[in-house]
């Protein structure tokens, strides 16, 4: 199965990352606006990261699931911010840049929505840092 | 027979003390990773304790991968505004057999396959296990992503992480309560050596360890902060469920850290090398599985067996005192040839008599203790108030006595008295 022959599951370039779906964090430009830390913006953070991606999605969404979904916590908790909400209330998500944490099927309230499993061997996100 | 006397899922701390101390007893011992080399899946705060190695490696702080040796701890209360910080410092801890020292786990994951596979161990990376081989109830190997990927042995350990598909599939674990893990988000920040030691008053190869309560807003959890050589690792640990709840992503709440007043000075000019993100079983004793099935042994964080317990996050070093326990008594059971449960019994005895289970016994209150509302988010406040009123000089008024001053604090930040001592006795009780 590929990441694309889902409607929820575009690639990355379609999707606009809202790094503060709850807007009481100073964006990146405010926080420099007003001399203090420079935070990074997310592509930039994502980029420090390297991913061997697979063809393959290890992780896929059921987007007509998460219509139904009141919690929507994957929106939030997912740390590669991955979830992004689409205006129809389904989910776009994108497995590339994925940390393999969990998070996401741990808090999901759907039951079958997330279908998840690690990429194949060598593939998926390499530490070298951390 | 078996393609393997022993399989290893997972070339993480556990599954290389199991595959070293199996292999060590003479077995054929397959050790199976996913990632393209041991250590590359796998990140964590920074420290790891080491002297469950001394039973394994003689003289490991010669060879293994270190950045610094801790000879500083600090634990640090903070509010939006304030930061009371507990500093010990010991030489001792700088020089053999020391005590905690910082390393990335890529290096360090892989230093130990590497001494797993001198034993005689097989190691394969670049594989992922996806399920395992039965016959009826008994474990008779794994099936994995390669062609022809099956392999067979008489016992398989699951040292496969926190998520265990393995330990879920044979049915140890009943339900996933997300409210028994956090995610811990790091961020790893280069900075110069000398900057490293000026600012955090360190010497040559010795570093310091902060932890933090108090600085994850409405979320339960804690922070953290280690010097590497060239390097600082900052990093949160989250409550999922509240997390989940919605509003401030987790690397936003590392963002509010790294402002802090407290923080914000000892990391200025830190550029980000690497962002990383990781699940902990946090809820230790009461959240274990059944660690034995016929043929198959839990070990490490596939076990829960990790102590996320407020002042102490460790977590590589009961992985590796479990794993060498299960590698163990899987070589013994294979010579015995009775691999059933009650041929592994032996596993569950090993981790009772050491500090694997004695400790997390012991404390198995303290994860639900530390991730109370009381703990999470009305400590911080009263300990900081208190210190901020009895270092504030009120001339003309003459100074309030200790006890005004508690009574003031509990009473600001709706505490009672009662409440108070009750979780007081509490938290003596479980960490006496
Ligand atoms: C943010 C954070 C901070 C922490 N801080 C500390 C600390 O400072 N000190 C400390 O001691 N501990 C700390 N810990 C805990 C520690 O990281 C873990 O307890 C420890 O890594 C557990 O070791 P393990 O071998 O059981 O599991 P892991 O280290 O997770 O290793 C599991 C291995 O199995 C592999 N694997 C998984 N599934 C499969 C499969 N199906 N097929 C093949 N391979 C597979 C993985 O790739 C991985 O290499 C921290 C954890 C986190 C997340
Ligand atoms: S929590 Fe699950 S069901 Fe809800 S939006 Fe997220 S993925 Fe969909
Ligand atoms: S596994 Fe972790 S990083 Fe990957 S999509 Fe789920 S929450 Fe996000």
């Amino acid at each position: 199965m590929s990441a694309t022959n889902s409607s929820t599951n575009g690639p990355s370039d379609q999707r606009s990352r809202t790094s503060d779906p709850a807007g009481d964090m100073p964006t990146s430009r405010t926080v420099e606006a007003s001399g203090r830390y420079a935070e990074m913006s997310f592509e930039a953070r994502m980029d420090t990261v390297e991913f061997r991606v697979h063809e393959r999605a290890h992780i896929v969404v059921d987007g007509r699931k998460c219509v139904d979904c009141s919690v929507r916590g994957c929106i939030t908790a997912c740390p590669a911010n991955l979830f992004v909400p689409t205006a129809d209330g389904g989910i776009l998500f994108n497995y590339e840049q994925c940390f393999e944490c969990g998070t996401c099927y741990m808090v999901c309230n759907e039951e079958g929505a997330i279908s998840w499993s690690y990429p194949e061997g060598g593939h998926g996100v390499v530490f070298h840092a951390s | 027979m078996s393609d393997f006397d022993v399989i290893v899922v997972g070339a993480g701390p556990a599954g290389s003390a199991a595959a070293l101390e199996a292999a060590r007893a003479g077995m054929r011992v397959c050790l199976i990773e996913r990632g393209p080399f041991p250590g590359a899946k796998n990140m964590y705060g920074g420290v790891v304790y080491g002297r469950i190695l001394d039973t394994l490696i003689p003289n490991w702080w010669e060879e293994a991968p270190i950045q610094r040796w801790i000879t500083r701890r600090s634990t640090m209360v903070l509010t939006d505004s304030q930061a009371l910080t507990i500093d010990f410092r010991t030489e001792s801890w700088g020089k053999p057999p020391y005590n905690g020292a910082t390393t990335f786990r890529p290096d360090f994951d892989a230093w130990l396959a590497s001494n797993a596979e001198e034993a005689g161990a097989t190691l394969i990376c670049s594989t992922t296990v996806t399920g395992l081989l039965r016959d009826g109830q008994r474990v008779t190997g794994v099936v994995t992503d390669r062609p022809d990927g099956e392999l067979t042995a008489d016992v398989v350990i699951a040292c496969d992480g926190v998520n265990s598909f393995l330990a879920k599939e044979v049915g140890l674990y009943p339900h996933t309560d997300p409210s028994n893990f956090t995610l811990g988000v790091k961020e790893t920040l280069a900075l110069p050596r000398e900057v490293i030691e000026e600012r955090f008053a360190v010497r040559g190869d010795h570093g310091l360890d902060i932890e933090m309560l108090g600085c994850t807003g409405d979320v339960p959890g804690g922070g953290f902060l280690y010097t590497n050589a060239e390097s600082v690792s900052i990093g949160l640990v989250l409550s999922l469920p509240q997390l989940a709840k919605g509003g401030i992503r987790p690397e936003q709440r590392l963002a509010r850290l790294k402002e802090h007043p407290a923080i914000a000075p000892l990391i200025e000019g830190g550029e980000v090398t690497e962002y990383s993100a990781h699940v902990i079983p946090e809820a230790g004793y009461n959240m274990m599985p059944e660690l034995i099935s016929d043929g198959f042994l839990v070990a490490g964080d596939a076990a829960a067996m990790c102590l996320a317990a407020g002042i102490w996050l460790e977590g590589v070093n009961f992985a590796i005192g479990a794993g060498a326990a299960a590698g163990r008594t899987a070589a013994g059971a294979v010579v015995r040839g009775d691999t059933t449960a009650d041929g592994l019994a032996g596993y569950r005895t090993r981790l009772e008599t050491s500090f694997v289970l004695a400790d997390h016994r012991k404390l198995r209150d303290a994860p639900h203790i530390v991730m109370s509302d009381l703990a999470q988010q009305k400590v911080p406040k009263v300990i900081c108030g208190m210190a901020e009123q009895v270092f504030t000089v009120v001339n003309p008024d003459p100074k309030p006595g200790m006890f005004k001053i508690l009574w003031s604090e509990l009473r600001r930040n709706k505490m009672g008295i009662r409440d108070a001592a009750s979780h007081g006795i509490r938290a003596a009780r479980t960490f006496r």
